[in-house]
């Protein structure tokens, strides 16, 4: 009450704080919905840990004789691969086939048959087309449970060295490759 | 008198058949035939969740990747590892959210004493607002020459 203009101003800086807290806030939100929709961001991923890790200890019998691999295989790697885990019962992977298939001639995949019979496995790829250079079989799930998925399709990116740079554990689409995948590749093209 | 031995029929055949339906709940060669690492194992297996099922642990959840997580905990467990070595394990490839109950961080440390944190800011706000309110207001300032002596000059008739 003594000097007006000081209280004046102390009123001023109370009324812009909530202000400014809201702001923050509004910031955070919009970072966050932006980046659920360009796929930067996803908060049902749930094995984000294994995410610039190299790829866990593990061996994929053949599913097709001389095409079983290991991680020794794909730490020894020069180019990014794609690791796909798949199984002839599971329909989303069936709806996946043909993006696979329209991504084969320029990015090598290698796929994981999840608790699938090996013959049932081979009937799937013949019905849907092979995008497949390499081809494994997880027959009880351990070496899926060691990459930590929780279902098929899930996919990963592994970058030169056998570090994985990416993962998605829905069926992938034209969108998540355009939007997230190429921009990836191309980041890795140049590093 | 047909009819009471058709009725005990049926309560023989559903006596009998009452414990396969009770084990065909949960496959029972899965258990560990020590009861004490069983009971260890199952203890586990409560406090990690099914990734299917994502509101049910995996001892309570038949989803096919529930099953093999069980049988990985029991062979951890057979091979004599301590609980903290299992759910470590688990973590490594499932992330904190495989534990049905989070571990201390500074972000669910944030979380859990935020009502204590919203009452503390809440109490401190009344306190010094009462304060303020009930505070007796300032002396005014003694007059200076200048004043006393036009209050002087009022005053006097």
């Amino acid at each position: 009450m003594s000097n007006p203009p000081e209280n004046m101003t102390r009123r001023r800086l109370l009324m812009a704080a909530p202000l400014a807290g809201a702001a923050i806030v509004g910031v955070g939100f919009w970072k966050m919905l932006s980046g659920m929709q360009h796929g930067s961001f996803n908060p049902h991923d749930i094995n984000a840990p294994v995410l610039n890790r190299p790829v866990p200890d593990f061996s994929v019998p053949d599913q097709a004789p001389g095409q079983g691999f290991s991680a020794q295989d794909l730490r020894a790697l020069t180019q990014p691969v794609l690791v796909n885990f798949f199984a002839s019962w599971c329909i989303p992977c069936l709806a996946e086939m043909p993006t696979l298939m329209g991504l084969k001639d320029d990015l090598t995949m290698w796929g994981i048959a999840y608790k699938d019979r090996p013959e049932n496995a081979a009937g799937f790829l013949k019905h849907s087309g092979n995008p497949f250079t390499r081809l494994g079989s997880d027959r009880d799930g351990r070496v899926g449970i060691d990459w930590g998925i929780s279902g098929v399709p899930e996919t990963f990116l592994i970058g030169p060295g056998g570090i994985i740079r990416w993962h998605s554990a829905a069926p992938l689409d034209v969108d998540t490759i355009r939007g997230t995948l190429v921009p990836l590749l191309e980041s890795l093209k140049k590093s | 008198m047909m009819l009471r031995r058709l009725s005990a029929l049926f309560l023989g055949c559903a006596l009998l058949l009452a414990p396969v339906l009770v084990l065909a709940v949960d496959d029972p060669s899965e258990m560990l035939p020590n009861p004490q690492e069983e009971a260890r194992a199952e203890a586990i297996g409560s406090q990690l969740r099914c990734l299917v099922c994502q509101n049910e642990s995996i001892e309570d959840s038949s989803a096919g990747l529930a099953r093999d997580l069980r049988r990985v905990v029991r062979e951890h467990v057979a091979k004599g590892e301590s609980n903290r070595q299992i759910m470590d394990w688990m973590v490594n490839r499932y992330g904190n959210f495989i534990r049905l109950s989070p571990p201390l961080s500074i972000g669910t440390l944030l979380l859990w004493s935020m009502p204590a944190l919203a009452l503390l800011l809440g109490l401190t706000t009344a306190f010094f607002a009462y304060r303020r309110r009930n505070a007796a207001p300032a002396a005014p300032p003694p007059l200076t020459a200048e004043e006393k002596a036009r209050l002087a000059d009022l005053t006097k008739d």
